[in-house]
């Protein structure tokens, strides 16, 4: 039979364009924005990327990891280790946060795809807080009270006196500038890989090992190939993240890096409020949060307990999020993955 | 390789409860074979023993002449295995077209582009070519039988096993299947299919195997099998 297959819809044709425009301005901001904004959005970024990556093994693979904390705390870690005990350059150390997380993720593996469900998050959790434990233990890098950069380390961060020269601002801000880029370039290479992923042949499977485990194996499907692949690039992806977020703080403890509370309930609510198993979810998610965090973050432990309202409300009414609102409403689709089969008119 | 399948001496256990009890059968190819037999018999005990889903405790598999008694459901499927699930089992977030296209794409390890015609001519003819771009969990209960087959020929199998497909389905309904499935087994695939709707199954099946508590107690032409005694107390449960 005559036929294609196409994913493309005119919405997402509009929002590529959008997309680069959007890409294009965020490259130029710090000649415009102030430093304050700057920090905000790298927070978005930061926060924008473990949720997507959170999305992509929960949403999308099946894998509720309440333990995705042990890939931030580590790549930071890993990080700080590069720096300060082997004189590496703060960027170049990023990449060893990568690398120490993926060297963690496979024993998480190992260890959680024993498990299904609850006892699956516990699991996470649990290897997470051992880690935590463990790296509590590391007096080369302050044992439980963490430590700092040096300020002769910070200072000299690879291109950060290039960045002071060009908008004519002071090293600290400099610095901010420098992982705001970093963020924004890692947060277009994370969203591509994870859209490219779902495009792809993986990508079916995936979907076929989340909605149905045994139809996805008796159709050929290697799940746990598939799992596995996912939980270790999400797991690399996490610790780049987590080392690029305490470059620019240089300040690390293990209580902060491996917060359950920051790296997991935070992603989760973002993922949840968005919309989980769609790209668009966790971007509208991370707006709202941030929105939240700005508005009320000085009230305390008010402040989370409304998030906990709103996080219930909105699974009660909008359960596949305010992103399935719009989409439910609409049909829109900024980044759609779904093959859809166009027939020749008759 | 003139037989499609091989059980030799197969057994599985549950516990104390023998689900497979010394099951032995060959299944030449091209031939279409109905397995019938009460609720708890371990009819689909055995096509997961077929398929690798489950490993039995003792006995050989052998499908295509090759010895596959530890080998994993996913090798199978490549060796030409489909089935079709007793109750549906759609990928419910995929759309009825993409359920085909991961199931031919992964099935036959073949890529998208290669198989995407074939799988809109698959849909074309079990009648759910209007419904492609559609949710599967939003699939109606015959819709949802459709898909099973359709999804299980989409890995082109050679020999397709098929476990209730025609169970809860109206008389027209089932007419439309079972014509599907005679179609599919004019062309040369091999059929095992366990289904309590006989008409729908005599239609189509050249023979006939009864189960009880795990083990073969007739084998033979439909028409014999039916006529048994045996069959006739155990199976329908009729006073002889």
């Amino acid at each position: 039979m005559q036929a294609h297959v196409t994913t493309r819809t005119r919405a997402s044709t509009i929002a590529a364009f959008a997309a680069i425009a959007l890409i294009l301005i965020g490259f130029a901001l710090p000649a415009f924005a102030s430093r304050v904004m700057i920090q905000d959005m790298f927070f978005i970024l930061t926060m924008l990327m473990l949720a997507q990556l959170w999305n992509l093994i929960a949403g999308y693979g099946g894998m509720v990891s309440v333990g995705q904390q042990a890939f931030v705390g580590i790549g930071a870690y890993a990080m700080f280790g590069g720096v300060l005990i082997w004189g590496w350059d703060p960027v170049a150390a990023i990449i060893l946060g990568g690398f120490a997380a993926l060297a963690l993720s496979v024993p998480m593996a190992f260890f959680a795809f024993r498990l299904h469900g609850a006892y699956f998050a516990i699991g996470t959790w649990v290897v997470a807080e051992v880690t935590r434990l463990l790296v509590a233990q590391w007096r080369a890098l302050g044992g439980g009270t963490g430590t700092s950069l040096p300020r002769h380390v910070t200072a000299n961060i690879w291109g950060v006196d290039w960045v002071a020269d060009l908008f004519d601002v002071r090293q600290a801000a400099a610095r901010d500038i420098l992982a705001y880029w970093l963020a924004l370039a890692l947060c277009i290479l994370t969203i591509g890989a994870i859209y490219w992923l779902l495009r792809s042949r993986t990508g079916l499977a995936l979907a076929a090992v989340r909605d149905n485990d045994e139809a996805a194996r008796s159709v050929g499907v290697d799940a746990r190939r598939v799992k596995w692949m996912v939980f270790l690039a999400a797991g690399f992806m996490t610790g780049l993240v987590g080392a690029l977020i305490y470059m620019q703080t240089a300040r690390i403890s293990p209580d902060a890096a491996f917060s359950v509370t920051t790296w997991t309930a935070y992603v989760i609510f973002i993922v949840v409020i968005g919309g989980i198993g769609r790209l668009e979810g966790p971007i509208l998610g991370v707006l709202v949060f941030w929105g939240l965090q700005s508005a009320f973050a000085d009230y305390g432990s008010w402040y989370l307990f409304a998030l906990g309202v709103i996080a219930i409300v909105v699974m009660i009414f909008a359960p596949r999020g305010l992103w399935g609102l719009v989409a439910d409403r609409t049909g829109l689709a900024l980044f759609p993955v779904q093959r859809r089969l166009i027939l020749p008119e008759r | 390789m003139e037989n499609v399948l091989v059980l030799e001496n197969v057994k599985k256990a549950f516990g104390a409860l023998k689900v497979t009890d010394d099951v032995s059968l060959t299944v030449p190819r091209g031939q279409a074979l109905g397995i019938i037999g009460p609720n708890g018999a371990g009819k689909s005990t055995l096509f997961n023993l077929i398929t690798g889903n489950i490993l039995p405790d003792a006995g050989r598999v052998v499908l295509m002449g090759q010895d596959v008694t530890r080998a994993p459901a996913m090798k199978r499927v490549r060796m030409g295995v489909g089935r079709s699930f007793q109750i549906p089992q759609p990928f419910g977030g995929m759309t009825v077209f993409e359920n085909l296209l991961t199931a031919a794409a992964f099935g036959r390890g073949l890529p998208e582009g290669q198989v995407s015609e074939d799988c809109a001519d698959i849909l074309l003819r079990i009648g759910l070519l209007p419904r492609a771009n559609q949710l599967a969990g939003s699939l109606s209960l015959l819709d949802r039988k459709r898909l099973e087959l359709g999804r299980a020929m989409a890995t082109a199998p050679h020999l397709l096993l098929l476990d209730e497909i025609a169970g809860g389905l109206t008389e027209a309904e089932c007419h439309a299947l079972t014509d599907t499935i005679r179609a599919l087994h004019g062309e040369g695939i091999t059929i095992i299919w366990i289904e309590h709707v006989l008409h729908a199954l005599n239609a189509v099946v050249e023979r006939l195997l009864v189960l009880d508590f795990g083990r073969v107690i007739g084998l033979g032409a439909p028409d014999a099998i039916m006529a048994s005694k045996e069959v006739r107390e155990i199976y329908l449960g009729i006073e002889a």
